[in-house]
């Protein structure tokens, strides 16, 4: 029935070395709650999969990822991610390296429960030779196509954020972008929500259309309320990008600005 | 007329002839002004974005949200659209070669690299299924590269669905050369064909007779300063040269680093795919 945790209830039901996807998209409504939680805990050795934005950063600079597997790293109004970049170039993280697309039939693949989806995106670019690991198909129909066989991006948990949840977890989004939310969760074992505001299931259709209702509780593990919880990043129609914060994280040396947050 | 003018319109003329498919300028205010001034006059079929997931019915200027909207493309429709093909996109680059390969991932050895950029985003995809221009704001051999360091982008020798042209704050270039090599196609006012060759790092294919590029007509000046970018955006990305200002093969920013990345190319704020 009731699936309301807190921040730290999510973090305890995880564990080092796994996979975990975190949705949004660059700098727009990350779980940052849920991040910062990571952030304060013992876990380590994360394989993060992510249209990476400060999610991948702080825990890149927290030392708690072994693999990034990402299309990019952004902050969007800041292009490039500071503590992304410095682990790259310091070989601190490994790096799955894949193109936009790519990655969202990964998700698909996991989500139908498929070992592969076929597409054009990724023939002939480096991303076939920096990932060793892809393998390409043919067509079995007349023509005879080859295409590259995507690997579900199979997820031990996923965390996302929504606008309004209820307590057994149907998740709506009200802003004008679903981004790839539903699609971590299907690929996932375990599903965590955390959500700006938790409602009565009778009133999520007061906040939204029927179309809004990105996520059923059947997909859900965990919803935690957390007002702001996207902060610094987008989170419409709740608010915008706080970008002034947004530039401190990424002009502040990391252990100052962990001293600076826990104070 | 600005030496902004003159690669906004050049980028606009990437669009002629695209009919009703989306044309999706996210390399950089030029590349957003490129499409929307082809379709405010050329083009009118053309589908354009507000830079995240809305058609608009009207043609706002830079930064301004439109009146009119007519469409929605969430960032998984602008993927699926990037596969169905009915797309042409404008991309930037932090490296481009004599193919046309790009690359906006690293600079150095993937493996470990000297710097970290974007990752390759949706280049690969683009590339391979729609037709693909690129801007480049600042021609230099730190971009034009005998070979680049990450193919994100694939050229003619790796399969391209279509590369059209390569608009920089210099000239227009296409890949009609010898093989699919980049050729040069116009210089712009002011511009020597000799300057163009120096700041490009590999043998261009360049033609006996080099045109000059078209110059913006009256009523597309008037919109750019009216209606599409009253602010003058475009005039930072593409600052107006110096007179006399020429051996941009000495020159060129800082290494590796020459490219969009630095000035917010494919990581514009809107951060849609590309």
């Amino acid at each position: 029935m009731g699936k309301v945790m807190t921040v730290e209830e999510v973090v305890g039901r995880l564990e080092s070395g796994m996979t975990i996807g975190i949705g949004g998209w660059g700098s727009r409504r990350k779980p940052m709650a849920l991040v910062r939680g990571l952030l304060r805990s013992p876990l380590r050795d994360l394989t993060i999969v992510s249209y990476g934005g400060p999610d991948v950063g702080m825990l890149c600079a927290a030392g708690k990822v072994r693999r990034v597997v990402a299309p990019f790293v952004t902050l969007d109004s800041i292009p490039l991610e500071p503590h992304f970049r410095r682990a790259r170039q310091d070989g601190a993280v490994e790096f799955t390296e894949y193109d936009e697309g790519m990655f969202m039939f990964g998700l698909l693949a996991a989500a139908h429960r498929l070992p592969f989806l076929p597409t054009r995106a990724g023939l002939g670019s480096d991303v076939m030779r920096v990932n060793p690991h892809l393998r390409t198909v043919s067509s079995p129909y007349e023509d005879g196509e080859e295409l590259v066989a995507v690997p579900a991006l199979t997820l031990d948990a996923a965390l996302v954020h929504l606008n309004r949840a209820d307590r057994r977890g149907n998740a709506q989004y009200l802003g004008p972008d679903p981004y790839l939310d539903d699609l971590y969760v299907k690929a996932a074992a375990a599903a965590y929500v955390s959500c700006e505001r938790l409602v009565d299931t009778a009133d999520l259709l007061k906040e939204g259309p029927v179309h809004s209702l990105l996520v059923s509780r059947s997909m859900v593990t965990g919803v935690v309320e957390a007002p702001g919880g996207a902060g610094f990043t987008a989170c419409e129609p709740d608010y915008g990008r706080d970008e002034e914060a947004q530039r401190r994280y990424a002009e502040t040396p990391w252990e100052e600005y962990v001293r600076s947050e826990q104070s | 007329m600005s030496r902004a003018d003159v690669c906004v319109v050049a980028c606009a003329e990437a669009f002629r002839g695209d009919g009703e498919i989306l044309a999706a300028g996210i390399g950089g205010a030029v590349t957003v002004l490129g499409a929307r001034l082809a379709r405010l006059t050329f083009e009118p079929d053309l589908l354009t974005s507000d830079g995240a997931c809305l058609l608009t019915g009207d043609v706002p200027a830079l930064g301004e949200a439109p009146e009119v909207v007519e469409g929605w493309l969430p960032f998984r429709d602008h993927l699926w659209l990037v596969l169905n093909g009915r797309r042409h996109v404008m991309l930037g680059a932090s490296q481009i070669d004599r193919h046309g390969n790009t690359n906006i991932s690293c600079i150095g050895d993937w493996s470990r690299p000297r710097a970290q950029l974007l990752g390759v985003r949706g280049a690969p995809g683009n590339t391979r299924c729609d037709p693909t221009s690129y801007w480049i704001p600042r021609h230099s051999p730190r971009v034009f590269v005998p070979e680049v360091d990450v193919v994100s982008g694939v050229g003619t020798d790796r399969g391209a669905y279509g590369l059209r042209r390569v608009v920089t704050d210099l000239a227009v270039l296409d890949l009609g050369g010898p093989g699919g090599t980049m050729r040069l196609v116009s210089a712009h006012p002011g511009v020597s064909v000799e300057e163009v060759v120096a700041a490009t790092g590999f043998e261009l294919e360049v033609p006996a007779a080099v045109p000059e590029t078209r110059t913006p007509t009256a009523e597309e000046l008037r919109l750019l300063d009216e209606v599409l970018d009253p602010r003058g955006l475009r005039h930072r990305e593409v600052p107006e040269p110096r007179a006399g200002e020429a051996g941009r093969a000495r020159g060129g920013g800082s290494a590796g680093e020459g490219g969009p990345a630095r000035e917010g190319g494919p990581a514009r704020e809107g951060g849609s795919p590309g």
